[in-house]
């Protein structure tokens, strides 16, 4: 798979950036971390907003940045759509001329998304005689990403694009960004400090630390990690869960999904069945038996597991943290009186069961 | 009161020395206010010091330099008559230049001001949306500083319009090559031509007044706000 490599250093007065990353380039990737971390400036950095003074830069084949052989294509030429925290629409032209201003500038063997495509999607099309000064927060942002969309980017970068919302207008983006990614397949490097927003749309993630990268990896290994002191300290750690709603229990206020073949139950979902659903579980509301599940439990979803590594827990001296492999990583945090009555050892099959969470 | 009999030439001249002047002081002033708008350089004080020098400076101050500067082996007027032949001082060419340092900072001031209101994050929009920079210049930042470039324009036409002292210093007194308005309405006055005088001054302030009217009204119509 294609990937972009990164690597860029810049001596700020008392800041030192120095980020080094590979990430594929596919799906959405986060670049996530506290305020001051760097993520804005990684990712201006690979758009070619900031030089950093070394840096090397590569998407798929093509060099972009190369300081040690004096490359450096600017950003013009680099195809990459940017959506800014602000979405610094130009007050001069209508919502139409604001969105084929990229279009326009690209070159039109390059064009490969439509403007009414865009426009349906983003539901543009009630804007488009508006005045740019009248739109709401909301609505402009959505011009904007529909106006770097048509810029027809290789890469789409976007600086925490819902911080400057509400949470209104937050829940109303939110599924267009998801759609994003499956209708147009333009890889997204998405900067966020917001966990619940990375949890519901990344599928990889870079964690930024004072300037250089604490942890990259699919989010799914990410978030079973305990050696990240910033996802365990804000109780997210445990697994992340890709499944498909297979039927709602109106009865019951259930919807179960699928996982591997496997069957959970989570409170009822409003999307439809076949519908994909991300699934979130914290380490500490997951539970283990060793042997057979019991006959009888009121837990409704438990998974066969392996355990795949046993450490200390980082916050609690009387818990242990116990890494499993359920066809994807998982992350139990349980007693340590249990921890010794069980025996528990890497190796071993046990069955987890655990209260769910949708991600949406 | 009568219209009376005028020589209309001063008139006619002083509003193509205004015109000119603007032209090139747009030419000159549009990549300096940039400069200034966009530099982290450390001469950046200077030169806004520089170019503000004009509005302190008393105008004879200011045309004996450019007189000298003008003059046949002047820093300007010597390459000039080796380039062209012909002199700089008492030429309309010699006015035109003595205006543009004359007005500068009343277009310099206004562009660097819309500039600088437009700052930098629109202009990283356009680029990354595969606009070149001069492009950018001309379809986004150009545009959003109107406001900018109308205030210049009329502030720099109607300075140029009321120069007396540099005219005189640098151009003299020359009748439909150097005799402006303001020179014209002073003429008047020396031989008391009341009347004459009267109606030019009266022309200018009533000119001078409609202008700045326009221009305050559309510039509280137009659509752009920027920030």
């Amino acid at each position: 798979m294609s990937q972009l490599d990164a690597r860029f250093h810049i001596d700020y007065p008392g800041f030192r950036f120095d980020v080094a990353c590979r990430v594929p380039l596919d799906g959405l990737i986060a670049v996530f971390g506290s305020s001051g971390s760097g993520k804005t400036t990684l990712l201006r950095c690979i758009a070619g907003l900031t030089r950093a003074s070394s840096g090397f830069l590569q998407f798929d084949e093509a060099v972009w940045q190369d300081d040690a052989r004096g490359v450096f294509l600017p950003v013009e030429r680099r195809r990459v759509g940017v959506v800014f925290q602000e979405a610094r629409l130009f007050p001069h032209l209508t919502v139409t001329q604001n969105l084929t201003y990229g279009m326009k500038r690209s070159s039109p063997s390059s064009r490969r998304i439509e403007f009414d495509h865009v426009s349906a999607l983003l539901r543009l099309e009630p804007l488009f005689q508006r005045r740019v000064s009248h739109l709401s927060g909301g609505e402009q942002q959505r011009v904007a990403i529909g106006r770097a969309l048509l810029r027809n980017p290789q890469l789409l970068l976007m600086d925490e694009p819902l911080a400057s919302l509400d949470r209104q207008r937050k829940k109303e983006i939110v599924p267009f960004l998801q759609q994003l990614n499956r209708e147009f397949r333009i890889p997204v490097l998405y900067v966020s400090h917001d966990l619940h927003e990375v949890l519901q749309l990344a599928n990889h993630m870079v964690l930024l630390k004072e300037g250089s990268v604490a942890a990259t990896g699919p989010i799914q290994d990410v978030f079973a990690r305990l050696d990240l002191p910033e996802l365990v300290e804000s109780n997210a750690v445990g697994a992340i869960l890709e499944t498909r709603i297979v039927e709602h229990e109106p009865h019951f206020g259930l919807t179960r999904v699928e996982f591997l073949g496997q069957s959970l139950f989570l409170p009822q979902q409003a999307l439809p069945p076949g519908a994909p659903l991300r699934v979130q579980i914290l380490s500490r509301d997951v539970s283990l038996t060793v042997g057979a599940p019991l006959a009888a439990s009121s837990a409704l979803n438990a998974l066969e597991a392996t355990i795949t590594e046993v450490s200390e827990s980082p916050g609690d001296p009387y818990a242990v943290e116990v890494k499993l492999d359920v066809g994807s990583p998982l992350l139990a945090m349980i007693t340590r009186k249990s921890f010794h009555q069980l025996r528990l050892k890497p190796g071993q099959q046990v069955h987890a069961s655990f209260k769910a969470v949708a991600l949406n | 009161m009568s219209i009376p009999e005028m020589d209309w030439t001063p008139l006619w001249l002083t509003m193509q020395l205004a015109g000119v002047t603007v032209v090139v002081l747009l030419l000159v002033g549009t990549p300096m206010a940039w400069w200034l708008a966009f530099t982290r350089s450390r001469f950046r004080t200077l030169v806004e010091a520089i170019v503000a020098l004009p509005i302190v400076l008393p105008p004879t101050v200011l045309g004996f330099y450019l007189l000298v500067a003008l003059g046949p082996h002047g820093l300007i007027g010597g390459p000039w008559k080796d380039l062209t032949g012909s002199a700089l001082s008492f030429t309309f060419t010699g006015l035109v230049i003595a205006s543009t340092f004359y007005s500068l900072p009343f277009v310099v001031q206004p562009l660097h001001g819309a500039f600088e209101a437009v700052g930098k994050k629109p202009l990283e929009a356009a680029w990354s949306l595969g606009a070149s920079r001069l492009d950018a210049f001309f379809t986004v930042a150009s545009p959003m500083a109107v406001r900018g470039y109308l205030s210049a324009v009329v502030l720099g036409f109607a300075h140029t319009l009321g120069e007396f002292g540099v005219v005189l210093m640098v151009g003299g007194n020359i009748p439909g090559v150097t005799k402006v308005l303001s020179i014209a309405i002073y003429d008047h006055v020396e031989v008391l031509e009341y009347t004459q005088a009267h109606f030019l001054s009266a022309m200018l302030l009533a000119f001078s007044f409609l202008i700045l009217a326009i221009v305050y009204t559309v510039n509280r119509r137009l659509p752009i706000h920027v920030s």
